[in-house]
């Protein structure tokens, strides 16, 4: 036994096996982020006139709303659920905070707030639903407010878009600074606030352990049921900032604004590296996946690839992307 | 001769878990395997069924050697086999299960299936077993013992000439177990063989033809049931000569650190009380099932309890929940590691401070470089190779996974400490760690619990030890007064 303990610890072959391992880390980590750049140089490549400020602003542009709903998307994929409602919570709170700008005239930043606290509110509902009456999964409750929230928006509408909002609302989807999209600012602010607080707070942690083993997470005394709660209600208020910056887009509030925008953000939040496994995933990946999105969109508009083309090539993505993580799990176990 | 095993060894990384067993099971007879857990009855019994392949050793059936590669063999040869854990599909119905993977058809192979020939046979099979079950009900709707009762018409449909029982009666109440046991006198009686493991003694003595008893992986000896006495069998059984393989160390007695007073789990269950001191290493032994799990999981608040009381040193304390027992000092080393302990694809270091990241927190936050600093401090104490904190819990052997467990309660602060199972599946080295960290444990005055089921590990490191069947304590034993008979009668209820 002793000569055992001996050898299981050679001195010598020690660091250089960790440097493999940091190869390998390094890989997985920046994965998704080589795809990105290949991506661009092809478009490069193809096309004149991808690489140029004006149009890499306006991907920033259009990549700001997918990014805030796949952040929080994020949150439930890691713990091995999903949120399909977060379309649905996004038109049901600018709507909301249109009748309260726009039809009550009141001030913009009650409506901002109005428009926050109803997504989140609205995602926090959906956690309830999870942990107080127990459905089994967040597929079948999300499934569920996303009709319901959706109705609502289309309900306290009338069915019809609220034009009109005041300049302050609109200006962070609309506006620069220095060139940069206020709208991209905000997702960058946001996405540094989020890897902290994945990374370095207890709640933070807990999403990563409930995702990795829910049963030893609870006998490991991590409140399980108040951490998703708390989850779904993050996810709601994301998709209520990226309704907040899409108002600024389209200068209205629609109640069928944000239809299958939950797919988009299921879809970065995959390509970015997560697992519906739970218990894997980052900010940064979520990002770069939202990125590789937009950047697809935008090149293959660019080129000329009709819109229903860029779909197919888009779920095509989306397949290789799982794939490749499929294969790199594989490598890994053998 | 139906089956014959002619010098079968098996062992998993070096470790050898059967030693040349050699097992005659005649035609027509109930062949009963007895020894204790680990004995090497599991093993035995997934060798005849494919899950495991034999290192050495022919095994013969129906007088010519037969190679069971994967299941299909067994099943094609006519072995049939029924676990504990049943396979049937609870939403389909009776009949649906018992045909599953061999439906009848119509006309040929793709044409549409039969359902009144499948009908009539099922009704066929379950009156062969005494039974009135209606083909159609749904399986979901049926007892466990009626569903047993359904796979072994499933293994009878298949023309099983064998069946393999494990533990069949452990989860069935008295009722269906007589049940069982008369269903199989009958189909011995017209001609059925059976390979049929079981912990009670009284049934097998009832039901059983001959006995081989294993131990250590070992064939010890081959019996006749009718010609040896319950207490024979216990000997056979447990009749080793402990090796000295537990570091055993005795501190003074201490002050009383837990006290459970009247638990009840559920409303018909027995009340429990029992009390944990300091400076000894509370045992709890008994037979698989016996509810040890259940009462740790009911005290640390894991599963809801009916009443009852829990003292932590002096202290009544209400825990409802896992949280709260963290809180009161209590720590709960799971028998099952890796569904229930670890989160196998994070790192050491992040498994071994979930559980109280308040104290790796620098100005709110968690600081990444003190939960290293402590990983790596655990890694040290803890001999935890190799020796890089960044590592998965799952790239861990079973050993030091369970050391990264024990380094996540001892982060919590904990006072009481419940072992469940604490060197279920590590090897022999790690095992005398595992012992030594107890130890200390010991020695720093904690409170220590070890449920095992293993004799030897609770007879070579417990002070005292309680035995338990069916939720009842029937035995508080002495170090001194225990050994492996009066434990293990204890153990099958006194």
């Amino acid at each position: 036994m002793e000569e055992r303990a001996i050898n299981l610890e050679p001195q010598v072959e020690g660091p250089k096996k960790k440097k493999e391992w940091d190869t390998k880390k390094l890989l997985n980590k920046f994965g998704a982020l080589l795809g990105l750049l290949i991506l661009s140089t092809i478009l490069t490549v193809l096309t004149p006139s991808f690489l140029t400020v004006d149009n890499l602003m306006n991907i920033l542009r259009q990549v700001s709303i997918n990014s805030l709903l796949a952040m929080g998307m994020l949150l439930t994929i890691i713990t091995a659920g999903i949120d399909l409602s977060v379309g649905s919570i996004l038109a049901f709170a600018i709507v909301t905070g249109g009748i309260v700008t726009v039809t009550l005239g009141l001030s913009p930043i009650l409506g901002i707030a109005t428009i926050l606290l109803v997504g989140a509110l609205a995602g926090m509902i959906n956690g309830l639903l999870l942990t107080k009456l127990r459905l089994p999964h967040p597929f079948i409750s999300t499934l569920g407010t996303m009709n319901v929230f959706r109705g609502l928006a289309l309900i306290v509408t009338a069915a019809s878009p609220i034009f009109g909002f005041p300049l302050m609302i609109n200006y962070i989807g609309q506006e620069s600074v220095v060139g940069i999209p206020i709208s991209f600012m905000l997702v960058i602010v946001v996405a540094i606030m989020m890897h902290i607080f994945l990374n370095r707070t207890s709640t933070g942690r807990y999403i990563y352990a409930i995702g990795g083993n829910k049963e030893a997470a609870r006998l490991s005394g991590i409140p399980v049921d108040r951490v998703l709660v708390i989850v779904y209600t993050i996810s709601g208020f994301m998709a209520a900032l990226g309704g907040l910056v899409l108002i600024g887009r389209t200068n209205s509030a629609s109640p069928i604004a944000g239809l299958t925008y939950e797919l988009d953000a299921i879809a970065a939040v995959i390509i970015g590296g997560a697992s519906f496994m739970g218990g894997v995933g980052t900010v940064a990946g979520t990002i770069i996946g939202a990125m590789i999105i937009a950047v697809l969109r935008n090149g293959l508009n660019l080129i000329g690839v009709s819109s229903d083309l860029q779909t197919v090539v888009i779920g095509l993505v989306i397949i290789l992307a799982v794939y490749v993580d499929v294969l790199r799990r594989r490598e890994k176990k053998n | 001769m139906l089956l014959e095993m002619k010098n079968v060894s098996k062992s998993f990384s070096g470790i050898q878990v059967l030693h040349g067993i050699n097992l005659e099971v005649k035609k027509g007879e109930v062949h009963v395997l007895l020894g204790e857990n680990g004995a090497g009855k599991s093993t035995i019994i997934k060798i005849l069924t494919g899950a495991y392949t034999k290192d050495t050793g022919v095994v013969k059936w129906e007088n010519k050697v037969l190679d069971v590669e994967k299941p299909k063999d067994a099943i094609d040869a006519g072995i049939a086999t029924i676990y504990q854990e049943l396979n049937l599909i609870p939403q389909l119905s009776v009949m649906e299960n018992i045909f599953l993977g061999h439906e009848e058809k119509v006309r040929g192979k793709y044409s549409l299936l039969d359902r009144n020939n499948m009908r009539k046979k099922a009704e066929e099979l379950l009156s062969r077993l005494g039974q009135n079950i209606d083909p159609d009900e749904i399986v979901g709707n049926l007892g466990v013992g009626q569903q047993q009762l359904v796979e072994i018409a499933k293994a009878l449909s298949l023309n099983a000439k064998l069946l393999i029982l494990d533990e069949p009666t452990s989860s069935l109440s008295g009722k269906e177990a007589e049940q069982l046991l008369s269903t199989i006198e009958n189909l011995r009686n017209q001609g059925m063989t059976f390979i049929y493991i079981s912990h009670r003694l009284e049934e097998i003595k009832r039901i059983g033809d001959r006995i081989t008893v294993l131990r250590d992986g070992t064939k010890i000896q081959t019996v006749s049931a009718k010609n040896t006495s319950v207490d024979e069998m216990v000997t056979l059984m447990v009749g080793r000569v402990l090796e000295n393989k537990f570091p055993k160390k005795q501190f003074k007695k201490g002050k009383e650190g837990l006290r459970v007073e009247n638990l009840k789990l559920t409303s018909d269950s027995p009340a429990v009380n029992f009390s944990a001191y300091q400076g000894e290493i509370l045992g709890i032994s008994g037979l698989v099932g016996a509810g040890r799990t259940e009462l740790m999981r009911g005290i640390f608040g894991v599963d809801p309890v009916i009443s009852g009381d829990v003292y932590i040193f002096g202290e009544k304390k209400n825990i409802d929940n896992p949280r709260k027992a963290i809180q009161e000092g209590l720590a709960f080393i799971t028998e099952d590691r890796k569904e229930e302990g670890l989160f196998l694809d994070q790192s050491i270091y992040f498994n071994e401070t979930i559980a109280k990241l308040n104290f790796v927190k620098k100005n709110g936050l968690i600081s990444v470089k003190s939960q290293r600093n402590i990983a790596n401090k655990y890694t040290q104490d803890l001999k935890i190779r190799p020796s890089n904190i960044e590592l998965m819990a799952k790239n861990l052997s079973g050993g030091n996974q369970q050391k990264v467990v024990i380094a996540k309660w001892l982060f919590t602060g904990a006072r009481v400490f419940i072992f469940d199972e604490p060197t279920r599946g590590i090897d022999v080295g790690a095992k005398v760690e595992v012992y030594n960290l107890i130890n200390s444990l010991v020695e720093q005055g904690s409170i220590v619990i070890i449920i095992s089921s293993e004799l030897p590990e609770i007879l070579g490191m417990c002070d005292r030890i309680l035995v338990m069947n069916e939720g009842k304590i029937t035995g508080d034993l002495m170090r001194d007064e225990a050994n492996q008979e009066n434990i293990m009668k204890a153990a099958i209820g006194g």
